[in-house]
């Protein structure tokens, strides 16, 4: 589905990516995995258009992605849900899901749409009108999922979604990312809290400084003596 | 009394045309984060497209002011394109150089292909006085509120309600964040110069109706004035800019009648001296610090 090619981005003088290669097949959840700096969502910023690379290439769905711009990657199928929630905060919680749709004509896929993101997060519906900004950071990260699903996509990339919420909430959020991929969606999940993200993901790649040195099965990695000792805190 | 409601009216009439300025300033900042310099004499060409179809079908009206304001839509747009939209990622200051060269080159090409001097401005609406109680005013006098209030009602609808508003409001909150919903900010910055600069014809017409002589460089005082409005109302907060061009406008007109006729041109400054002192996020700006 989606097939990186030695890519590399530089910000300014910085090479921030360095000639990785990573490939998502149809239907799994793919996670990528690292310490803060490593890359992770500098990855996730090149592939929804955000960021160039300077050379390599991209292709989803057999199209190279590399010289399409942001817009145009989203109605494709990719949704990218950024770090850090990045509501629009001076909008409600029902403006914030148009946005999500803001590609789409559907009316009556998009009603429906928004019927499920609600019966997925019953909350949201209750702070339907409320302005996103208001909400905790819980109800802001279901809000940012919701959003993120509202484009329909193919694809949904999540940056760390786990970021600055409470163990219970974290498990809440993760059930979720499964249920979505089982109803069909497939997932690119970036994460730091990697004991969270290799018990949902089939397949895992380690990135450290702009490089990707592990990549495999989630289960094999999770045995792995350097990323038991690295990531998991064993 | 009577003299004091009498202020307001002209008053009221002149805050409508800062407001009206002051929004296209306000939408812009809101979008781009530039502040727009040649804004002032978009409004100034908007009244020169009124002025020469006036000249060319005749003293109608609303076929002046969509035509005027259509104009300086392009006119906006094309500016962004050729002069902002290259410095996008530029320092802010390059940008605003521009727009302060972009100024310039506006006010001396109608100095050079319609006229260096001032212009009786066509005669669109006959002027019938009235006077009740002793407070006399002219139907132009209601003319011009109810247009720019009409004008403000279909931007905030545009804004709050549309499709293309709603992005117009998530470019401003955060523009990486709308690309990834898919938003074309190119096409939304281009919306934004659009109606802007429209609203700001809009106001060039309404002001050749009320005040009948144009000039090249009427657009640099009220400009500055407007941008003082924007200032006042909270820059990027489009209610804000609607209300500091009308307390503007009134500011104006009691000073000169009440204080002095030297104070024209001083309020401005020292309601933005006062603002900037006092409050400088503006009567409806949150205070926000920068981020670092």
């Amino acid at each position: 589905m989606l097939e990186i090619t030695n890519l590399n981005v530089y910000y300014g003088a910085i090479h921030a990516l360095k000639g990785i290669s990573l490939k998502v097949e149809e239907g799994e959840i793919v996670t990528l995995i690292g310490a803060n700096g490593a890359g992770k969502s500098t990855c996730l910023k090149t592939i929804s258009g955000l960021l160039r690379p300077k050379s390599g290439d991209m292709v989803f769905d057999g199209k190279s992605i590399k010289d399409v711009p942001a817009h145009k990657i989203v109605e494709m199928g990719i949704a990218h849900i950024p770090e850090g929630r990045r509501m629009f905060s001076n909008m409600t919680v029902l403006e914030n899901l148009e946005m999500g749709a803001y590609t789409r004509n559907d009316r009556k896929g998009i009603l429906e749409d928004m019927e499920k993101v609600f019966k997925r997060f019953p909350r949201l519906l209750e702070r339907k009108h409320q302005l996103a900004g208001t909400l905790s950071g819980g109800e802001q990260q279901m809000l940012s999922i919701g959003r993120g699903l509202m484009v329909r996509p193919k694809l949904l990339m999540l940056d760390e979604p786990s970021m600055g919420l409470a163990p219970l909430l974290v498990r809440e959020i993760f059930d979720i990312i499964k249920e979505i991929n089982k109803a069909g969606t497939t997932i690119l999940l970036v994460e730091q809290n990697a004991h969270m993200a290799l018990s949902i993901a089939q397949r895992a790649y380690v990135l450290e400084t702009g490089s990707i040195t592990l990549e495999g099965s989630a289960k094999d990695l999770r045995q792995n003596p350097h990323v038991k000792k690295a990531y998991l805190g064993e | 009394m009577v003299e004091f409601v009498q202020q307001l009216i002209n008053g009221i009439s002149l805050g409508c045309i800062y407001a009206l300025i002051a929004l296209g300033y306000t939408m812009v900042y809101g979008i781009v984060r530039l502040i727009n310099f040649a804004h002032g004499d978009i409004y100034m060409v908007g009244a020169y497209i009124g002025y020469l179809t006036a000249h060319r079908i005749g003293p109608h009206f609303f076929p002046a002011l969509i035509i005027a304001m259509a104009g300086a839509a392009t006119l906006g747009v094309t500016i962004e394109k050729i002069a902002y939209k290259p410095l996008r990622y530029a320092p802010r200051i390059a940008a605003l150089t521009t727009a302060i060269g972009v100024s310039i080159f506006l006010e001396n090409a109608v100095r050079k292909f319609i006229s260096p001097n001032f212009l009786p401005f066509p005669e669109m609406i006959k002027r019938v006085p009235f006077e009740v109680r002793g407070v006399t005013f002219s139907n132009v006098q209601i003319i011009v509120p109810l247009v720019a209030l009409l004008l403000v009602i279909v931007l905030q609808y545009i804004v709050l309600r549309t499709k293309p508003g709603r992005a117009m409001r998530a470019v401003s909150l955060d523009k990486d964040c709308a690309r990834l919903m898919g938003v074309n900010v190119d096409k939304i910055v281009s919306i934004t110069f659009a109606m802007g600069s429209s609203l700001a014809a809009a106001a060039g017409v309404l002001v050749g109706i009320a005040y009948p002589r144009i000039d090249p460089y009427m657009g640099v005082m009220a400009g500055l004035k407007a941008f003082v409005s924007a200032v006042l109302g909270g820059i990027g907060i489009i209610p804000g800019a609607a209300l500091g061009g009308l307390f503007m406008g009134l500011a104006e007109v009691m000073a000169v009648h009440f204080i002095n006729s030297a104070f024209k041109d001083a309020v401005a400054f020292v309601i933005l001296i006062i603002v900037l002192l006092v409050k400088p996020s503006g009567l409806l700006g949150k205070y926000v610090s920068e981020k670092v």
